[in-house]
């Protein structure tokens, strides 16, 4: 079966956004004044092949274990479905 | 002395670092490129320079440190050789957990290429063991993503352990919020692992080398890892008992 994996990476609580932060200043520059913080963060979109989406969520979890993700900055909340036609 | 610079898709330090080598240790460096598997036999010190490694894509450093020639550089550093990563060769570093923490984009919300002032905060390394305790640097800092980040407890215990080598600081020596170029937190420009023979830092010594080109800083941090690895060096008695041994 194939499997698309979208994955939402962003910077863990506490840690400094500097990209938010900037985003942040713009808005309340434009007069955004209910505007109370940003978070940046990257979306990463996969397809890979797995027998199921036990297995799927396994493999994506491992990719994001040993490259996708520091776990010491980052973290991610993980979408699978299928896409076979 | 046998060095060897590491040479990844984006690195460009690599040539000032060979030429600090040459002019300073007055031993070539052997250039490898992260698709070889193992290191030249009788390695002393592998160096990561800086550079932006496959664009700085992902996050800096986190491809280089999956490159197959890291293994090999991870081995080096489990059996005691020396390993030093500058800028985004720190970065490399701790993307390969071979230094803790993480180098998060700087808080100006700018790429810095400027001189910086960091203070000499410990010389039992292998790397300082030319410079006097507390000896206040002049050195260039060129990168987006300088500010050194570790989760409150660890930072404590990094530098309660003294694995701070360098701090950012005034011309006086005191590591305050305007003397931080970048928001690191604890004004860390450069440490070492808990044994003292891996070590990274954002500025960059291998551009320090020439008067001609801005200054000599960092001449003593090349004579201190030719020392070192020549015979003995005079260490930081303060802290001798607690890492002088820490590399045998």
């Amino acid at each position: 079966m194939r499997f698309a994996a979208e994955l939402i990476v962003t910077l863990r609580e506490g840690v400094l956004d500097t990209q938010g932060k900037a985003v942040t200043g713009s808005l309340h520059n434009q007069g955004y004044d209910t505007l109370e913080d940003v978070r940046i963060g990257r979306v990463v979109h996969l397809t890979l092949r797995a027998d199921d989406e036990d297995d799927a969520r396994r493999q994506v979890e491992r990719m994001c274990d040993d490259l996708l993700v520091n776990d010491l900055i980052e973290e991610y909340r993980l979408t699978l479905e299928t896409c076979d036609r | 002395m046998r060095s060897v610079v590491v040479v990844f898709p984006g690195s460009n330090c690599d040539n000032d670092v060979a030429w600090a080598l040459e002019q300073v240790c007055r031993s070539a460096p052997v250039m490898v490129w992260h698709r070889e598997t193992s290191l030249p036999p009788d390695t002393d010190l592998v160096v990561l320079p800086g550079g932006f490694t496959y664009g700085d894509y992902l996050r800096p450093g986190a491809m280089a440190a999956r490159a197959p020639l890291m293994r090999a550089v991870a081995d080096h550093a489990q059996k005691g050789g020396l390993v030093l990563g500058i800028c985004n060769g720190f970065q490399v570093l701790t993307e390969a957990r071979l230094l803790p923490g993480a180098l998060l984009a700087n808080d100006t919300q700018t790429f810095l290429g400027r001189d910086c002032l960091v203070r000499v905060e410990r010389t039992s390394t292998p790397f300082t063991g030319r410079y006097e305790a507390g000896q206040v640097l002049r050195l260039p800092i060129a990168h987006n993503e300088g500010l050194y980040y570790l989760p409150q407890e660890p930072l404590d215990s990094l530098d309660a352990r003294g694995q701070v080598v360098l701090r950012y600081c005034t011309p006086e020596g005191e590591a305050t919020g305007a003397a931080n170029p970048n928001g690191s937190l604890h004004n860390i420009a450069g440490i070492v692992n808990d044994r003292g023979n891996v070590m990274g830092l954002m500025p960059h010594p291998e551009r320090a080398v020439e008067g001609l080109t801005g200054g000599t800083d960092g001449i003593p941090f090349w004579e201190s890892v030719g020392e070192w690895l020549q015979g003995p060096i005079r260490g930081d008695a303060a802290r001798e008992g607690d890492h002088g041994h820490a590399l045998q």
